[in-house]
């Protein structure tokens, strides 16, 4: 009975243990949060976008097999900080903050902070958002600067699309979202529109633990290889129609 | 000094406790506000089934109960929180925290409803015959005779269903309402250190639960006393 139950706790020990150990093996475990459209979104069973394709040609440059993980937004900096992930690739803008737990890789691409709202909004640009009930994803660069907005009330959601969906039930005024993820939701509420004054610029960048310098020398070195070979720009051409 | 940067980082700088501290205010009016819900729309749902068990009477609204009942039982609460808000509540703007009082009320009902039913059928049938024979009518004797000795047997049951409420609304940021766990997360976000505020939450969820049941330890104990 005994012996049974050790075998048991030794089998259980050895499944968490191999669950943990993803910085020593060559895959590279990236953490992303696959709700975010065209960055990165779930398409049939698999996770997709900008991100993941991104992810894979550095994970084949480097030799490693890429391992996707999905999980809350507001989790990917502390997964990657606890090893629990290779790296962050998430849409994720280069902040102070962020910075400060995690390091960042040379950025691969341009982005910025758009208001969304109803057709019959009033909200022309972001300085009406003063003292608006403003929706926001939990972690989000949206709620950062959203923070900001003199007596604003912020809705921080799990995921953007319930943000959005609130918006379209009229329970919130706005909501600050990426611009490319945006467009998607804008071209899919016909009563959605996208205020064409950006509120903020910004840039997408990789992020990699502190202690893993190596890692982050060889994505800055794929990075550039992909970026001047124009890998990188077919990419995000396939994903973002040019205007 | 790790741990006193970490405390400083996570609650002190850009005053983030008050992120827990709004945020348990709202955990603890959903669940006082729910527990009076439910405990009042259990009743009558108790009171509905048991009389159908006991009469035959009431079929269709028995029916009714049962079904409602099978059902908050059988989905998960976040489900049913996302249905009231975006669902139910799709066209009407009602403030959040209402929506919350609804949500976890209805779910706490049935469960209310569960064990007050099975306090009352615990009851012996001659404590019913003792009340008929006196005079008493069916309504009366339920009130006098069946229900306060029900009560007592299920007070246990109760408070750990008060217990489970409170515990259960850490779901209510599905709908972003700022409750404990969402102020936690928030802190997350913010200075992505997990240990700290998730510990300092549990810790809070724990004390209030000690406090409810110390509560109703209390209660039991006044309730026993009177058996005397």
């Amino acid at each position: 009975m005994k012996r049974s139950m050790i075998t048991v706790l030794a089998v259980c020990a050895a499944f968490v243990l191999s669950a943990c150990g993803s910085g020593s093996s060559n895959k590279l475990v990236m953490a992303t949060n696959a709700a975010f459209p065209p960055y990165e979104y779930v398409e049939g069973s698999e996770i997709t976008g900008i991100d993941p394709e991104i992810a894979k040609l550095i994970a084949d440059d480097l030799g490693k097999e890429l391992v996707i993980e999905d999980m809350a937004f507001d989790s990917i900096i502390a997964a990657v900080q606890s090893g629990k992930a290779d790296i962050a690739m998430a849409g994720m803008t280069v902040t102070e903050d962020r910075k400060q737990n995690i390091n960042f890789s040379d950025p691969y691409t341009e982005a910025a902070q758009v208001i969304v709202v109803k057709n019959d909004s009033t909200v022309a640009s972001p300085d009406d958002l003063k003292g608006k009930t403003i929706g926001v994803q939990i972690g989000t660069t949206g709620d950062i600067y959203a923070e900001d907005i003199e007596e604003a009330t912020i809705e921080r959601y799990s995921k953007y699309f319930e943000a959005i969906n609130a918006l379209t039930q009229g329970k919130i005024d706005a909501v600050i979202v990426d611009r490319e993820p945006g467009k998607v939701f804008v071209g899919e509420n016909a009563d959605l529109k996208m205020i064409d004054e950006e509120f903020t610029v910004e840039e997408y960048a990789i992020g990699v633990a502190k202690d893993n310098e190596q890692l982050l020398n060889d994505i800055n070195a794929s990075l550039k290889k992909l970026q001047d070979s124009g890998k990188i720009d077919e990419i995000i051409n396939k994903y973002i129609k040019a205007e | 000094m790790r741990i006193r940067e970490d405390f400083y980082l996570n609650f002190i700088k850009d005053d983030r406790y008050m992120y827990l501290l709004s945020g348990l205010v709202n955990t603890l009016l959903i669940t006082i506000v729910a527990v009076v819900v439910g405990i009042l729309l259990g009743f009558l749902l108790a009171y509905v089934r048991t009389t159908h068990d006991k009469t035959g009477k009431w079929k269709i609204a028995n029916a009714f109960c049962q079904l409602y009942i099978t059902v908050i039982r059988g989905t998960p609460m976040v489900l049913q929180l996302l249905i009231v808000y975006f669902v139910i509540f799709a066209s009407v703007n009602v403030p959040k925290i209402i929506v919350a009082f609804i949500a976890f009320g209805l779910n706490s009902a049935a469960y209310v409803a569960e064990i007050i039913r099975a306090g009352i059928m615990s009851i012996d049938k001659g404590q019913s015959e003792a009340g008929a024979s006196l005079g008493f009518s069916y309504t009366q004797t339920m009130l006098y005779f069946i229900l306060p000795q029900a009560i007592k047997n299920v007070l246990p049951a109760l408070g750990n269903e008060m217990i489970v409420l409170l515990k259960e609304t850490s779901v209510a940021g599905y709908i972003a309402m700022n409750d404990l766990t969402r102020g936690a997360d928030i802190i997350r976000s913010q200075t992505y250190s997990a240990f700290m505020p998730l510990l300092m939450a549990a810790a809070i969820y724990l004390f209030f639960v000690m406090i409810f049941d110390s509560l109703v330890k209390k209660l039991e104990r006044n309730l026993k006393n009177s058996d005397h």
